[in-house]
């Protein structure tokens, strides 16, 4: 049971208005309960968060570089267990994309396979936001970004987001789940359920970011919404290898989407481009198929 | 006792807590041997099989931070994968003992000895030690974890030795007994670990208003080593019976024409060198760094102060520049007049003789150093 009482995250940090990623930290620290140790990677949280002499975590935290938050992991849970203390504490990494698909892979890759005791969520904002909107591995298909920019002869990021939860659970994760800030209660739910789970459980976070994707930083939680309406963001839940759970919609073209965001309007103007919007529905259309999220 | 299995039943006796390890040559029988020692039962540890050096050393600052005793070992490759990692342990302050069976630097590819390695850590804010043989591989190893563990110093060590010529290499040893490693060590106790009774953040960035006094306080802290490295050298002297309170051991030093500066196992080619040169009447002294960083600057200055040259034989090159030995050694003698000359030698695990000592001493007396020693002219 979630205690929605927890208050880990402090507020006085540097996050941008709006910023999706925060609200889920606030929202992931609930689900991960009392005694939690958090490891992060660099990028925008590490920064936003611990600008010394401050510090947002009311929870013991740690960060060393932007690629080896599960190494370091690693260590504290070899380590904590040898104290025997893994029994009462836990361990969660909270990274963003660029330090999860990208550059920690091998550190990611490494921990998963020894079989380590810990969770790791990933908080998906879809690029390198900390250092300026850069694409990364997680870059949604025509996306604009600053190294994937939009133009003559370009229409955005040219490949699809890498599938990191299908890898991870290729490596035996026990518990592998996805889910969006826009649905609270089953994210605390999903990282309550991970951090309960022995064995290295991944949960990789839809979290919209108002700066880099270009919309009013109130509407977060509608973006958020209208990604999982469409079906290009999916939430689901794989256990021990099979897929246990995916949220149904009544799913709705990604044109809204798509339209709400600025790294997406050169898909709309100067004329609509119904070639690569096709394409990006596709995606949409195979992900449904693949998950079963379509109420009839 | 090879020089390996020797260095891992050392550490044992230092009972780390948790080993994240990833084999390299010639770093590998050190691993191996922790391995078994904790298959066996014979030391309660967490061993990690990580998939890279990377990882290594990361776990290590995350086992570190949660209040662990930690071990790894690497040499060169290994090494230089881990630099990122190296810089971050540092300056967090993590009291981390890592041993280093000095390796050559690819490219091209060599497994064989020289301290490229390690050298090319120098600004990383890690105390280096130099073994010239395995007993003092081993003893630097129990000394490094009392000075890297004092609240007062809190940095990470290199415990470094020659990769093959120490590390594999047997010779009869005095392996400490556990009860007075203990009572010389006992058992961490960190100044501040990750703890939910006690929540705080490790690794916090700073801003250019608070950047710069972190870099200095970590110089400090490394400066001051040197005192501490001196204080449980004697320390470890009065348990253990052999004394390392001088970080610059000289060898006929005393009344010496000519000093020879070296790091590591060829202290002791040059002290037979020296032996012969002596009966011969060459008046010729060794001065043997024991540690690197932080540099003993006016130790050296005055260990050399009566000599007429210096030769320092460099395992390393600062491409460009010269050997980072001689590079500090004329630091450290600035201002004295006296010559010194910079020999640049067995790089990739090229062999250095008595004679070549005897020669290299003859070109320092006519005036011609600061070049590579023992060139293959035919293949250049």
């Amino acid at each position: 049971m979630v205690d929605r009482t927890i208050e880990n995250f402090d507020c006085g940090h540097r996050a941008c208005g709006g910023c999706g990623a925060s609200a889920a930290v606030r929202m992931i620290l609930k689900g991960a309960g009392k005694n939690t140790i958090v490891v992060s990677p660099t990028g925008c949280l590490e920064v936003f968060s611990t600008p010394y002499p401050e510090t947002a975590w009311k929870t013991p935290w740690i960060h060393s570089l932007f690629e080896n938050a599960s190494a370091v992991a690693s260590g504290i849970e070899a380590s904590l267990k040898k104290q025997g203390r893994l029994d009462k504490e836990k361990i969660l990494v909270i990274g963003g994309d660029g330090a999860t698909v990208d550059i920690g892979t091998l550190c990611i890759s490494g921990a998963f396979e020894r079989g380590h005791d810990f969770t790791y969520v990933c908080y998906d904002n879809e690029a390198y936001m900390n250092t300026g909107i850069q694409r990364s591995g997680a870059t949604p298909y025509d996306a604009d970004t600053t190294t994937s920019p939009a133009g003559v002869c370009s229409t955005g990021n040219n490949r699809p987001k890498k599938d990191l939860p299908q890898i991870l659970v290729a490596h035996g994760s026990p518990y592998v789940a996805t889910a969006t800030m826009a649905y609270p209660m089953d994210l605390m739910k999903k990282v309550e359920t991970a951090m309960n789970t022995k064995g290295p459980c991944y949960i990789q976070v839809h979290t919209p970011c108002c700066t880099g994707w270009g919309y009013d930083g109130a509407k977060t939680m509608e973006i958020g919404r209208m990604a999982v309406e469409c079906g290009l963001w999916v939430n689901y839940e794989i256990v021990n290898g099979e897929l246990t759970s995916a949220k149904k919609v009544k799913r709705v073209p990604v044109d809204d989407y798509l339209k709400a965001q600025k790294r997406f309007r050169h898909l709309f103007k100067p004329v609509r481009n119904d070639a690569e919007i096709a394409k990006i529905q596709a995606i949409a259309d195979k992900n449904a198929k693949k998950y079963g999220i379509d109420i009839e | 006792m090879e020089g390996s299995i020797a260095i891992a039943e050392t550490v044992r006796l230092c009972k780390p807590q948790v080993i994240p390890a990833y084999p390299i040559t010639p770093q590998t029988h050190i691993v191996e041997g922790l391995a078994s020692i904790i298959a066996d039962g014979r030391l309660d540890a967490e061993y990690i099989c990580v998939e890279s050096e990377f990882s290594a050393l990361s776990a290590c600052i995350g086992a570190s931070a949660a209040g662990s005793r930690v071990y790894s070992a690497t040499t060169s490759q290994g090494l230089a994968l881990m630099t990122e990692v190296v810089f971050n342990a540092a300056g967090m302050r993590l009291p981390i003992v890592m041993g280093i069976a000095n390796r050559a630097i690819s490219a091209p590819l060599s497994i064989w000895n020289d301290q490229q390695d390690s050298i090319m850590m120098r600004d990383s804010g890690w105390i280096q030690l130099y073994a010239e043989d395995n007993q003092e591989a081993i003893d630097m190893h129990i000394l490094a974890y009392k000075v890297c563990e004092d609240y007062n110093i809190l940095l990470p060590a290199f415990v470094c030795f020659d990769g093959f010529i120490l590390s594999h290499v047997y010779e009869p040893v005095d392996l400490p007994t556990q009860e007075l490693v203990d009572s010389f060590l006992g058992p961490f106790n960190p100044y501040q670990k990750l703890d939910p009774k006690d929540p705080i953040s490790f690794g916090m960035y700073a801003t250019p208003e608070y950047y710069m006094e972190f870099r200095y306080e970590h110089d400090q802290a490394v400066h001051r080593a040197a005192e501490a490295i001196k204080k449980y050298g004697k320390e470890f002297g009065e348990v253990f019976g052999r004394d390392y309170s001088e970080l610059v051991v000289g060898y006929k030093l005393e009344d010496a024409e000519t000093a020879i500066v070296a790091m590591g196992s060829i202290c002791g080619t040059v002290k037979d060198a020296i032996d012969e040169m002596r009966a011969e009447g060459k008046k010729v002294g060794l001065l043997n760094l024991r540690c690197f960083r932080p540099f003993p600057s006016t130790d050296v200055a005055k260990a050399l102060a009566h000599v007429n040259t210096i030769s320092v034989l460099d395992k390393n090159v600062s491409l460009g520049a010269k050997g980072a030995v001689a590079i500090e050694i004329k630091e450290a003698c600035y201002g004295s007049n006296i010559p010194v000359y910079d020999y640049i030698l067995g790089l990739g695990g090229r062999d250095v003789r008595k004679r070549d000592i005897k020669k290299i001493v003859e070109l320092a007396e006519k005036g011609e150093g600061d070049m590579f020693y023992g060139l293959r002219e035919e293949v250049l």
